[in-house]
This record gives C-alpha cells, sequence and structure tokens, in this order.
C-alpha cells in the first residue's frame, strides 16, 4: 500500500490541533477541536484506501488495481453526515450554555467540588451504646452535618 | 423468520417517524410509542425462540452477498440483549408516561421525548444486529445522538452543564472507535465482522495489538470501563428519573456487547486478556469505593453501575466459554436490577423531594410500597442468595476459579469484597431514607436551608413534593418482578447463556455463518 505523506502531514497536524483545541475549558474551542479530529479522522479512513486511481466505474479493458477504492469514501460520507449533524447540536448546547451561564466553559460537576471542599458531610449513623439491658435502644444521636466553613459556622 | 430482523429496527423508526407527526398530540403519541416497544419486544422474543432451535438468522440486504452488502446477523447472544433491552425500554416508557401524565406536561415542547426514546430503541438494536464494523459504529452514532437530546431535555442549567462533560467524552469515543474501524480497513481490506475475523490471524502479532487497544478504549470509554468511567457518575444523575434509568441500564451494556464480539469474534487470542483482569478489578474496587463516598442515591447507584461493569468485564477477560456464558448471564441480571433500582430512585425522588440520603427519612413509614420495590433489586444487586445477582456472581467465581492462578484468586476475593461493599452503600441509603424516622432529618432541616442559603452548590435543587402516579409504580413493580423472575428462571435463562457463549467460543461459528466452507487454520 502506497501512501501520500502529505495527506499523513495533514491528517497528523488536524488531530494534534484537535487534540489540543479539545483540552481547552473553552467550549467553542472543544467544538472547534472536534472538527479538526473528525476531519482527520476522515482523512485517515480516506488514507487506508491506499492508492489513488480512476472513478469505480467498470469499464472494459481497465485492470481492477487501476480503480480508486470506493468503500472508504462511502463510509467517510456517512462519517461527515454524522459529524455534520453532532456539531449542529453541539453549537445549540454551547448557545444554551451561553444564555444560562453566560459562560462557555465546561465547568466543574457541582457535587465533586462539594466533596472536594468537605462542604458535603456525611450523615454518621452513631452505633448506640448496648447496656445489656432488654429495653429497645435509645435514641441515637442526630446525624451530624459538618460544613467546611467551620470559623463561619461557629460565629 | 428472516424477514423479522430488519423490522427489529425498522418498527422504532417508523415509530419515532409517527409519533414527531403526532408532536401535538399527546395522547396518540404515547400509544404510538407504546405499541411500537410492545410490537419490538414481541418481535425480539420471536427472534430469541428461532434463532435458539434453529441457529443465527442472516439477512444480507438487498441481497448483496456477504462481504459486498450490509450484514445483519442475529445469534443467541443478540436475540437475548434485543429481548432484554426491549423488556427494560417499556417499563422506563410506561414509567416516563406516567410521570409525564402526573405532571400535565401534555403542551410542554417535551413532545419531542417520545420520537428522541424511539430513536434510542433504534440505535440499540441496530448496534445488537449489526453484521459489521461500520454498521456498528453507525448503530452506535444513533443511540449517542438520541441520548444527547435526551440528557439535555428541557435544557435546565445542570442538565446542560452534565449533558456537555457525556456529549465530549462519547464523541471522543466515536472518533476513535471511527479511527480503529480507518485503521482496520488499512490492514485487512473489510469491514464485515466475520471477514476481519478470518483475516486477522494474518496480521504481525504487534499490529493486531494495537487495533485491539484502540477497539477496546472506544468502547470501554462507551462501557465505563476503569479508568475510562470518572464521566458515568458525573452525567447521569441530573437526567430526567426515566432517562437515567434506561441510559444506565443499557447504553454502557452495548459497550460491553461490543466488548464480547471484539473479545470472542476478532481477537480471541489470549494476549491482553491478563490486562483485561487487572483492569475489571479495578472497575470493581474503584466503583464500589466511589458509592460507598456518595450522599445521593442516583450518584451511589451510577457508582455500583461503575463496579458491576466490571464483574461483566471479568467474564469476558476470562476468554472461556464457561466466563462468557456467566458474563452474559450477568449482563442481562444487571441490566434489570439496575434500571429497576434508578426507577425505585424516581419513585424516591417524587415522594421525597430529593434524593440526597442526607435530606430524606421515613419512607418506610410513608412509602411503604416504594421501600419495598427498592429493597428487592437492592439485595438483588448486592448478590444476596437466591436472587439472580448471587447466581451470576457464583458463576463468574465459578468460571475464574477454573482458571486457577493467583489472579484469579484475587479477583474472586475483591469481587466478594465489591459485592459486600455494593450491598453496604446500598444498605446506608435503606437506613437513612427508609429506616430512619422522618423525625431524626427534620431537625436537620433548618440547618440545611442555611447551607443552602450560604451555599447554593452545594446541595441539590429542592423540588416539591407531587403525588405519585400509579403507572410509576406499576411499571417499577413490573421490573421487580422481572428481576424476581429472572431468579425463578435462572435455570432456563443460564442455558442459553451457557448456549450463547458456545457459539462465541473462538470465531469459527461466526465466520462460519457467512462463509459456510471456512474452516479453521486454513487460511484463504
Amino acid at each position: 500500500m502506497t501512501v501520500s505523506l502529505v495527506l499523513v502531514i495533514v491528517m497528523a497536524a488536524l488531530i494534534a490541533s484537535g487534540v489540543y483545541l479539545l483540552l481547552e475549558r473553552s467550549l467553542t474551542r472543544v467544538v472547534l477541536g472536534f472538527l479538526l479530529i473528525g476531519n482527520g479522522v476522515n482523512l485517515l479512513i480516506l488514507i487506508m484506501a491506499g492508492r489513488p486511481g480512476i472513478a469505480p466505474i467498470v469499464t472494459d479493458g481497465v485492470a481492477p488495481e487501476e480503480y480508486t477504492d470506493p468503500l472508504p469514501q462511502a463510509l467517510i460520507l456517512t462519517a461527515i453526515v454524522i459529524t455534520f449533524a453532532v456539531s449542529a447540536f453541539l453549537l445549540a448546547l454551547i448557545y444554551r450554555s451561553w444564555r444560562l451561564a453566560n459562560a462557555d466553559d465546561v465547568s466543574d460537576d457541582a457535587d465533586d467540588v462539594a466533596l472536594r471542599e468537605g462542604a458535603f458531610s456525611m450523615p454518621v449513623e452513631e452505633p448506640t451504646p448496648d447496656d445489656g439491658g432488654t429495653d429497645f435502644p435509645v435514641e441515637p444521636d442526630d446525624t451530624v452535618i459538618t460544613t467546611s466553613t467551620t470559623g463561619e459556622e461557629q460565629r | 423468520m428472516t424477514a423479522l430482523v430488519p423490522l427489529v429496527v425498522l418498527v422504532p423508526l417508523l415509530g419515532a417517524a409517527l409519533t414527531l407527526v403526532l408532536g401535538r398530540r399527546a395522547r396518540p403519541q404515547r400509544i404510538v410509542a407504546a405499541l411500537s416497544l410492545v410490537a419490538v419486544l414481541g418481535i425480539g422474543i420471536a427472534l430469541l425462540v428461532a434463532v435458539d432451535t434453529a441457529g443465527p438468522l442472516v439477512v444480507e440486504a438487498g441481497n448483496w452477498q456477504a462481504p459486498f452488502g450490509i450484514v445483519l446477523i442475529v445469534d443467541r447472544l443478540s436475540a437475548l440483549m434485543i429481548v432484554v433491552s426491549a423488556v427494560v425500554l417499556l417499563a422506563v416508557l410506561v414509567f416516563s408516561i406516567g410521570q409525564g401524565l402526573a405532571d400535565g406536561d401534555d403542551e410542554t415542547p417535551v413532545s419531542i421525548y417520545y420520537p428522541t426514546y424511539l430513536i434510542l430503541t433504534t440505535g440499540v438494536m441496530v448496534a445488537f444486529i449489526a453484521g459489521d464494523l461500520f454498521n456498528l459504529y453507525v448503530g452506535f452514532e444513533i443511540l449517542l445522538v438520541a441520548s444527547y437530546v435526551l440528557i439535555t431535555l428541557g435544557g435546565t442549567e445542570s442538565r446542560i452543564r452534565a449533558g456537555v462533560t457525556y456529549v465530549i467524552v462519547s464523541l471522543l469515543s466515536s472518533i476513535l472507535f471511527l479511527a480503529a474501524i480507518g485503521m482496520v480497513y488499512g490492514a485487512l481490506g473489510t469491514v464485515n465482522l466475520a471477514q476481519v475475523a478470518q483475516r486477522v490471524q494474518e496480521l504481525p502479532i504487534d499490529v493486531q495489538i494495537l487495533l485491539h487497544v484502540m477497539l477496546l478504549v472506544a468502547f470501554g470509554i462507551k462501557a465505563a470501563v476503569f479508568p475510562l468511567s470518572f464521566w458515568l457518575p458525573d452525567s447521569y444523575p441530573s437526567a430526567p428519573a426515566p432517562v437515567t434509568a434506561a441510559f444506565a441500564g443499557l447504553l454502557t451494556k452495548i459497550g460491553v456487547y461490543a466488548i464480547i464480539r471484539v473479545e470472542t469474534v476478532i481477537f480471541p487470542s489470549p494476549e491482553l486478556n491478563p490486562a483485561l483482569m487487572v483492569l475489571a478489578l479495578l472497575t470493581m474496587v474503584v466503583g464500589a469505593l466511589g458509592a460507598v463516598a456518595q450522599a445521593d442515591i442516583k450518584r451511589i447507584l451510577s457508582f455500583t453501575l461503575v463496579s458491576h461493569i466490571g464483574y461483566m468485564i471479568l467474564g469476558v477477560a476470562l476468554g472461556t466459554v464457561a466466563g462468557t456464558a456467566a458474563a452474559i448471564f450477568y449482563i442481562v441480571h444487571h441490566i434489570v436490577v439496575q434500571t429497576t433500582l434508578f426507577l425505585a430512585a424516581g419513585l424516591v425522588e417524587r415522594e421525597a423531594g430529593s434524593t440526597s440520603i442526607t435530606k430524606i427519612g421515613g419512607l418506610l413509614a410513608s412509602a411503604p410500597v416504594v421501600a419495598v420495590l427498592f429493597f428487592i433489586p437492592a439485595l438483588n444487586l448486592g448478590g444476596i442468595p437466591p436472587f439472580s445477582g448471587f447466581i451470576g456472581k457464583l458463576g463468574l467465581f465459578q468460571a475464574t476459579a477454573e482458571q486457577g492462578d493467583a489472579l484469579a484468586y484475587i479477583l474472586i476475593g475483591a469481587g466478594a469484597l465489591v459485592s459486600l461493599l455494593t450491598l453496604y452503600a446500598l444498605v446506608r441509603v435503606w437506613n437513612l431514607a427508609f429506616w430512619r424516622p422522618a423525625g431524626d432529618v427534620e431537625g436537620d432541616e433548618t440547618r440545611l436551608l442555611r447551607t443552602v442559603e450560604e451555599a447554593p452548590l452545594t446541595t441539590g435543587s429542592i423540588a416539591i413534593t407531587k403525588a405519585t402516579p400509579r403507572l410509576m409504580t406499576l411499571s417499577t413493580g413490573a421490573m421487580v418482578a422481572v428481576g424476581v423472575a429472572l431468579t425463578i428462571f435462572a435455570g432456563p435463562l443460564y442455558a442459553v447463556s451457557d448456549r450463547a457463549a458456545q457459539n462465541l467460543d473462538g470465531p469459527e461459528p461466526y465466520i462460519q455463518l457467512l462463509f459456510p466452507d471456512f474452516e479453521e487454520g486454513v487460511a484463504e
């Protein structure tokens, strides 16, 4: 299989810049990154078709090797349509995010932030001391809620 | 019988078109959606019976012969997955109809819900009957695009936030999958699964491993295998309850299904099996520890979902018929039970107005039915005998013990530990949300309100409690009944899983479906 070096370099450049953009926090850049990677991968499929040839319409007197491989082009066409639909959805998502939060950042998960800052406390199940009696155990202590901002809390 | 195979895709797709046309009329929309899924379930059962008695069905679309045309293949594994998915999708649809009726959102733009839901069904079915890698990719894309819409339904701030994570991660996995398909085509000149399996043995081992790892990473993200599972607990809980239930039950399992196909048909050789076993171990343990650390029922369930994916990966990683059979049984069990638990969590949310176990209590007294509907699947997931969770884990451990080395026994120990941790996490939910007297929570209410005012980030929104419609309870009850039925009919079900796994013993049975002349060891 012979491969065009130019295509490989273009593909690598597209994917590399796409990955770089995808790692950004701004959603617009993420979309651009996604588009670049998508096109890079389409190029990859095209490269995998091997050597270019004439249009794959069967004509007499042409050896099979002369034709270009049509299947990857069909695959790319499908992939382009899917990428198109998904990027339209992504743009709508970003617009909505912008309208709601006035920012197009990928925000942190609220619960994760809470966990990280320790503001999210677990209810502690206090073991009730067993006094050996046959009565029902005493009421357990109220569950304790602690917050990280203890200083302000005790005010 | 082969005529039924395309129908399993066509019925929900046409149903989606019809519900879209009926967009302004809620009632006919619901009827069409429910009828389509009933039809899919019926077709699925017919397919399972036919495939189990008469062998796999192969449809060559447009009569284009095998390596050239699109092939649809239904073997026992596919048929089983179709039936279970149809059951779960139908139950979740009924649940959401109940919820929609109660909330009176007939007039709201959520009329897009039913068409999208049916498109999701279409994608799931395409993925199960696909006979080539690219069709599998298309199936994944159909269901993913539908899932993007469903997870951001209504477009509230928290859903958009969760949706962004979900969409970007899914896109990345899709692109990796597409790149892997490109590489497979470059290396083998085909995307037909059977032909790929036939030719892949001739590749140098390093190229094989490269392709193998690319496919596994792509599917591993979808299946939420550690360390690619981080996105799941962040994105699932904020979606509407029925959507979360359907996603949690089904979508990750489709990734596992794809991994089973890759491991049994394309790369049956055992090079990566030890690595997969270690990943299974980490998935189980990290997921279970995550579940223990959470305080929200939906998040706890999301983490147990991740942890139990580990069991399935373990079964696949063994690379034996017994292991695959146990994994298939476990998938069926887990789809049903995890969906039931999320539906029960939806009921809890409705009864108590929240799913945070720090804020709710006394549900056993105020909603005994919900308590029962939560308790049974919780025991089932935790693997308490005699439930199907126990049978599945027992099968897995037996298959693992057959391997007999140190890693196998470590995995068995970890599996048992993780099932206890799952039980611990769920019992904690039970103790706090159901068993704890409501009065105990009341005292915290004022403090909680204060924390809400001080730091709105730290707690979820406070929803208004509405009455629980009977339809929601009924569908959850039906799913609990299905879960119990899995236990009662575990014998026949395990036998079907076993026969399905026999079909997947090496690539030969699959290849011979399309190329009857193929014999092992005789390359073309």
